[in-house]
Parts: C-alpha cells; structure tokens; sequence
C-alpha cells in the first residue's frame, strides 16, 4: 500500500485541474445546470477525445486505456471540485462498470468502445420509487418473449436517465424476491414503451430521472439470474468514486471559505484573524484531510491494493460515510464563513452545498453506509 | 563531501553488528561500544558519537540492528531532547560531560519548562535565575515533569530579566536534579496515577557554565528541545519492547523499559482503545443495537481515516515531498478519536461504566479509558494551540493581536488564579 501519488499521477491531475478551471467556471455551471441535458456536447467532447477520461478505466480490449480505479478516482476529485456539468458519473463510473462486471465477453466488446469513444452516453437504472440502493428492493419485471424480454415498472432517481442512448436496467424474473432472480439488461433509450421525465432536483448540477417502462423490449446483459452480487460490486465501486468526487468539492469549498475570510474585513481586522474562524478552518482541514485519505484507500483497495483482511465493500462504505459527512459538514460552515452573502444565490457557494446534499443521499446516506460497513467489517 | 551509498553503509554496519554484538555484555559495556563507533546515533556528527550520514538512512540502520537482535542506545525519557538541544546550543563542555552517559543510559532527564501559570503560554515562565556571588540562583515552580523523580538532569526554562519583553528574558540552564533545594513531588491525576512530578526549587543553585548559550537564548533553544519533542525524538511515545531472551543485556533493557514505563500503564486508555470496541460490544451485547452501532461505525470510520492520514503523511517524508496539510493534523484527529472512543466505551458499558478496579470490566482498564481520554486534547500541545499551529503555519492565516510582548515582562498582566 504505497499512500503516495506517483509522478504521473500528479501530471494527469494537474493537466485535468487546468483543463476543468478553463471549462467549467461557475458561469458555464450556473449556465448548463438550467438546461435541461445538463452537458454541454462540446466539453464532452474534448473531455472524451482531447484527454481521454471516458475510457479511463475500462480495458484496453474494449477501447480503453486500461488504468484502475485510483486514476478514476482522480479524475472523479478533479470534477468534484469543479463541479463539472457532465454525463460521466452515470455513463462512466455507473453504466461502464456495471457492463465490465456483468456482461459477458461478447457484450463487452461490443458495447464498452462506444462508451470510451465517449459516443455513447449511458446510464444505470436501478432505484426505484421506495428509493432503495440494495438489490433486493427491486420490484421491476422481466418477462421471456420470443426475441428477449419485456420489461414493466418504474425506475427513479435515474442518472442522467433523461438523456441517457442506452439503459442498463436491473429487474427481476416475475415471481422472484430479494436477491434472487434479478438479471442486469440492456435498453436503448428511445426504446418503446420507455417515457422518460427529469425530476426537479435540489441540485441542478446532478439530473435525475424517472423511468417508466412499459413492456419494454431488453436484450439480457451477462448470466440471468446472476445481478445480486454483480449489483453489489458496481455499487462497492461506483460508492468508491462518489468518494472520492466529494472530497474534491469539500476542498473547494475549505479553500473558498479559507480566501474569503482572509479578505473579508470586520472591526478593523480580517476575519480570518479572529480565533474562531482559525480554528473552525483547521476543523475543516480535518475534515477534509480524512476525507480524502479513506477516498483514496478505498479507490486503491478498488485496485487490490491494500492491507489485506478487509472487506473492500466495508473500506467503500466507510469512505462514502465519511466523505458524504465531511462535504456536507464544510459546506454549512463555508456558509457560515461568508455570513448573509452565503445564502444569497448569486454566490457560488449553494452551487456546491447543494451538491453536497446530493451526494450525501446518492447511493445511500451515510447511517445506512456506516451500517452496511459494520455488517462487512473483518478483523 | 563524497556520495554516501547507502548499500555499502548496510552491509557496513550489518558486519560491525556481526563482529560487536554481544547481549553479555551489561547495556553500558555495550552502549559504550555504539557512542565509540558512531553506530548508536548514525546521524549525529562524527565527533560527538555519530556518523554524519542522512536523516533518511536511520531507519534502515536500526532495521539491520532488529534482525541481529541488537540493542540500541538509551532512549526512554526526556534524554533525546536533551541531547539533541545540548548537540545544537551546549558548549564543549556540556556535549563532553553528558551527551556518552545518555546514550549509554546512565543519566536520566527531565524538562523543566512548563508551570502552573503557564503551559500554553510557555515564554510566560516566572521561575526566577538570579546571578548572587557568580552562581545562578533558582527559586520557583515547574509542573508535568516527566521522570523528574529519578532524574540526574533538568533542562530548565528560567526567568533572568524582567525588564524585556517576554521571550526575551528568559535563560536556558542545566540544572542538577540531586541538590536538596531540587524538592519533587509527585502529581496525582484524575485517573489516580501519578505520572508527572511538581518541582519547587527553593534557593538552588546552577555553576554559570552550566548555562546554555547566552542570557536571554532560553527561548530559541526551548524552541529546539519542543521542535525535537513534536518531531517525535521523546522515546516515550514510543512503547519499547522487550524480548524475553535471557542474556544480560536483554534481562537489562527490560529492567530499563519496566522502570521508564511504569507510570504510564494508562497511556493506550487514552487514545481510546478502538481496538476494544467491537469485541467488547459483542460481550456486551450492544453489537445488536443499531443506535450503537453507528456509534461504532463512526468510530471506526474516524479512527482509519486518521490512521491512513498519518500514513499519507510518512509516504511524503519517505520521498521526499513537501509534507502537505496531512502532517499537521495527526494530533488533533487522535483526540477526536478518544473523545468518540469514550464516548462508544460508555454506550458499550451501560451502567458497569459507573464501576472501576476489581469491581469493573477487564479489571478497570475500561474505566480508565473513561477517565483518562481527556488528557490526549491537552497534553503535548492543546486541542486549541494545534488548531492555532494549523490555521496559521499550514492555512498562512493571521496571527491574533496581542499583548504580551510589546513591553517589559514585569508589565504583563498574570494570572490571577495561581
């Protein structure tokens, strides 16, 4: 276990820092967070074609550049902190691995390329209207026909799931419960039968939405049956990167808060010099400083690299727990450091609380987290 | 200066090992043999018992000390701080009379800096040196002196002008522990034990070339002894073990680690004791109260991310980085840790967290976490001076304004609780 980044590491970050400061300026997110896709094709472009993060992590045999999860998960930090306005979490980090997870040879090539190309824009559909993030809350059905196989229910709390060209779906064998008899499909997004509808989310950077399918035709993505734990796996994955996109806003927002306090003026002095704000700031430094070293072991453990005698799924849990506590908890004090600005809208800071609120509930808040980390806690 | 190869150093000190080491002789014969050799401190100088090679190579030198089983210098206590200050500021005379007998472990130290009028605020010391017929004479209080019991030595943090402002005038002296107006009494802490002394010095006396350096140096070189402290040189923070082999000079080092850490049986209760919680919780049967486990959760989630911060922490140094934000903050977070690792112990123990000794559970080591955890957030620098070094040495924040340096000592306003 190496706790260190190397030299080529620190290069690709810093190439994405500038890249993302010149691309995604709070203007550009205050601009696309009104539309409704959300993106902006060109930026998608360069950041597909020009740098190459939509293939980050996926095998070179399926088009991609064959890094691991720390290099995902750098790439994740650096659209955290800026904010970024992009399908990449729900194509890349969502959709991306749950293919490498389930489907089988074939599917994979066939379907991960595009996605490193960065042509295709996909997304995972598995929540519900219950709002659960486990397996077993699935209610959606698959039902055999001749050429596949018909899906009917309701997925919400979508990814991107309004814009997305192809659906990866989790549903379930009529007559199956809990973890058994759910199969990972396929559906294009201008399937039949599939009417799509963006919510109005807290955190506009972020779209969800709701997915109603109605005998939907879906082509089975890898062994029927087999979805449970492969769910499970993407999840310990995706919760891995969530992470690590938190704590790059979390350190935006403590720096932000740091700035505006060594210039703002109050009874003759900076208030950065009242001992109060010293010490919240060094609070928030840790906050933020842990944060990021369980982001970054539980990215690398992602890797196999780690101690060893832990459960990879608990070292996910944790990170999510902590990062989703820390963003949350930076984000009220950045507030609180601005006073009466803060709270306006023309302030940039709501753009990053809200995304903070966001996170903290995707994927699952952080008491459910801390409890599935102690269900999966060795040693 | 030639490149140091840091192979050949290896395999050199791996045959000196060979040749010298021998657990028969007593821990001073042995020990005499490292000051002679350089090996002992590897990067002191070499005309002061070391070798004058890189920071960077000791670790892997006392590796090589570990795999033949070798012993090493004298470490527990206060003596490294007074070496390493006595190295930097002490005179010819001082690094001849002291530096070998703390190395071979025949001369204990003790600190003596803080007082009861002032920890935090350190420079604000009032035990007075006054020069009378060509001696030092000392008369005051000093307070939390590790060791000051069985101590030969004191480094001692006196006042000898009161006309300049506060940091500087103070003296920095050498002080013998075994003269009779030198009287310590041991201080009874909230847990019962009693791991720290008082110092009332009535009248003693200090020869002036047992001064360091000059009048009014004593800031600067305390600055020294605590830079050295929070760099981590103070043995005591690290927990000595022993083997049970039973040549002499192993049979010695027990003897030498059992003394030095007597009084600081309680010291892992304070950090908490995470590893306890999840094996107690399970006796307990709290592990099945979901409101508790969170509790756990949290711990656990904060006790492994400070764990692998400080681990970020030590990569950099190894390669060489500029430590970033992650080295400041360890402190800090391990009092977070105690105070949620108490928290949880409580939650776990239901009403037996109202018992203590014979009459509790594991013998009163849980109790003794419940009433030692808030040592950790004061002790080696307070919750709130970690947060003051953060906010302005990492986060380049201000400094608050203040009052105390802009003019005599004596025209300080003190405590007014004493």
């Amino acid at each position: 276990m190496s706790f260190s980044f190397t030299d080529e590491q620190t290069e690709f970050r810093s190439i994405l820092r500038r890249f993302l400061a010149e691309k995604s300026p709070t203007t550009e997110v205050r601009r696309l967070m009104e539309t409704e896709d959300g993106y902006d094709p060109d930026v998608w472009r360069q950041l597909s074609q020009d740098l190459g993060v939509t293939a980050i992590h996926i095998p070179e045999e399926y088009g991609g550049q064959g890094f691991g999860f720390v290099e995902l998960a750098i790439v994740l930090e650096e659209m955290g902190r800026s904010l970024l306005c992009a399908p990449y979490f729900s194509t890349v980090v969502m959709a991306a691995t749950a293919i490498l997870n389930a489907g089988d040879e074939e599917q994979k090539r066939a379907l991960l390329p595009p996605i490193s190309a960065g042509k295709n824009r996909a997304a995972l559909a598995f929540t519900e209207e219950n709002g659960r993030w486990d397996s077993a809350g699935m209610a959606m059905t698959a039902k055999a026909v001749e050429d596949g196989y018909q899906l009917d229910g309701v997925k919400s709390f979508v990814l991107d799931g309004h814009t997305a060209e192809l659906i990866v779906v989790l549903a379930r064998a009529p007559g199956t419960a809990g973890d058994n008899g759910l199969s990972f499909f396929t559906v294009a997004g201008d399937a039949d039968g599939l009417s799509r509808k963006r919510l109005q989310g807290v955190d506009d950077t972020r779209k969800l939405a709701r997915l109603e399918f109605n005998g939907v035709s879906a082509q089975l993505l890898g062994s029927e049956g087999a979805a449970a734990a492969l769910l499970t796996k993407t999840l310990d994955q995706a919760v891995t990167c969530l992470a690590n996109e938190m704590v790059g806003g979390a350190e935006a927002l403590r720096e932000q808060a740091l700035d505006y306090a060594q210039l703002r003026m109050q009874f003759g002095r900076t208030i950065a010099s009242f001992q109060t704000m010293k010490h919240k700031s060094a609070d928030m430094l840790i906050d933020v400083e842990l944060a990021k070293s369980a982001a970054y072991y539980a990215a690398a453990a992602a890797d196999g690299d780690h101690d060893g005698g832990e459960e990879l799924g608990a070292m996910a849990s944790l990170a999510k727990a902590g990062a989703a506590e820390a963003y949350m908890q930076t984000a009220i004090h950045t507030i609180q450091i601005h006073g009466g600005i803060g709270f306006t809208w023309d302030n940039d800071t709501h753009l990053w609380f809200k995304r903070a609120k966001s996170s903290e509930v995707f994927l699952g808040e952080p008491s459910y987290h801390r409890e599935l980390m102690l269900q999966r806690w060795q040693g | 200066m030639s490149e140091i190869n840091e192979t050949e150093v290896l395999e050199e000190i791996h045959a000196w090992l060979e040749v010298n080491w021998d657990p028969n002789l007593s821990l001073v014969e042995w020990r005499n043999k490292l000051a002679d050799s350089g090996w002992g401190m590897p990067a002191w100088p070499k005309e002061w018992y070391g070798r004058g090679l890189p920071d960077g190579m000791v670790s892997a030198i006392e590796e090589e000390f570990q795999k033949i089983g070798a012993i090493g210098v004298a470490r527990a206590g206060i003596r490294m701080l007074a070496a390493a200050t006595l190295l930097e500021h002490g005179s010819q005379m001082h690094k001849e009379k002291f530096l070998r007998r703390i190395l071979t472990g025949e001369d204990t130290w003790c600190q003596l800096f803080s007082e009861p009028g002032s920890g935090s605020d350190l420079a604000g010391a009032v035990t007075r040196a006054d020069l009378k017929d060509g001696k030092w004479i000392i008369n005051g209080q000093k307070v939390w002196t590790t060791s000051a019991h069985h101590a030969q030595w004191g480094l001692l943090l006196a006042r000898t002008d009161w006309d300049l402002p506060k940091h500087k005038g103070l003296s920095y002296f050498v002080l013998d522990m075994t003269q009779d107006a030198v009287d310590v009494q041991p201080l009874r802490q909230m847990n019962g034990h009693a791991s720290f002394n008082q110092v009332f010095f009535t009248d003693a006396v200090i020869d002036p070339e047992y001064q360091v350096e000059g009048l009014g140096d004593g800031w600067k070189i305390a600055t020294t002894t605590l830079m050295h402290e929070r760099r981590g040189a103070d043995g005591l923070r690290r927990w000595a073990m022993g083997t049970n082999r039973p040549e002499r000079a192993y049979v010695e080092e027990r003897e030498e680690i059992a003394h030095a850490m007597a009084p600081y049986k309680w010291y892992p209760q304070r950090m908490g004791r995470v590893d306890l919680v999840i094996e107690r919780a399970k006796e307990t049967g709290k592990y099945d109260d979901p409101v508790v486990r969170q509790e756990i959760a949290k711990l656990l989630t904060l006790a492994k991310s400070a764990e692998w911060t400080a681990r970020r922490a030590r990569a950099a140094a190894v390669l060489g980085r500029n430590q970033g934000p992650e080295g400041s903050i360890g402190k800090l977070a391990a009092s977070h840790v105690a105070r949620l690792g108490n928290h949880v112990h409580t939650m776990i123990s239901g009403a037996d967290a109202m018992l203590t000794g014979s009459d509790s559970s594991m013998d009163g080591v849980i109790a003794e976490i419940l009433v030692s955890t808030p040592a950790i957030s004061i002790a080696g620098g307070t919750d709130e001076i970690q947060r003051n070094i953060i906010s302005e040495r990492v986060l380049g924040m201000p400094k608050e304004p203040r009052n105390d340096t802009d003019r005599p000592f004596r025209d300080v306003p003190r405590n007014l609780i004493r």
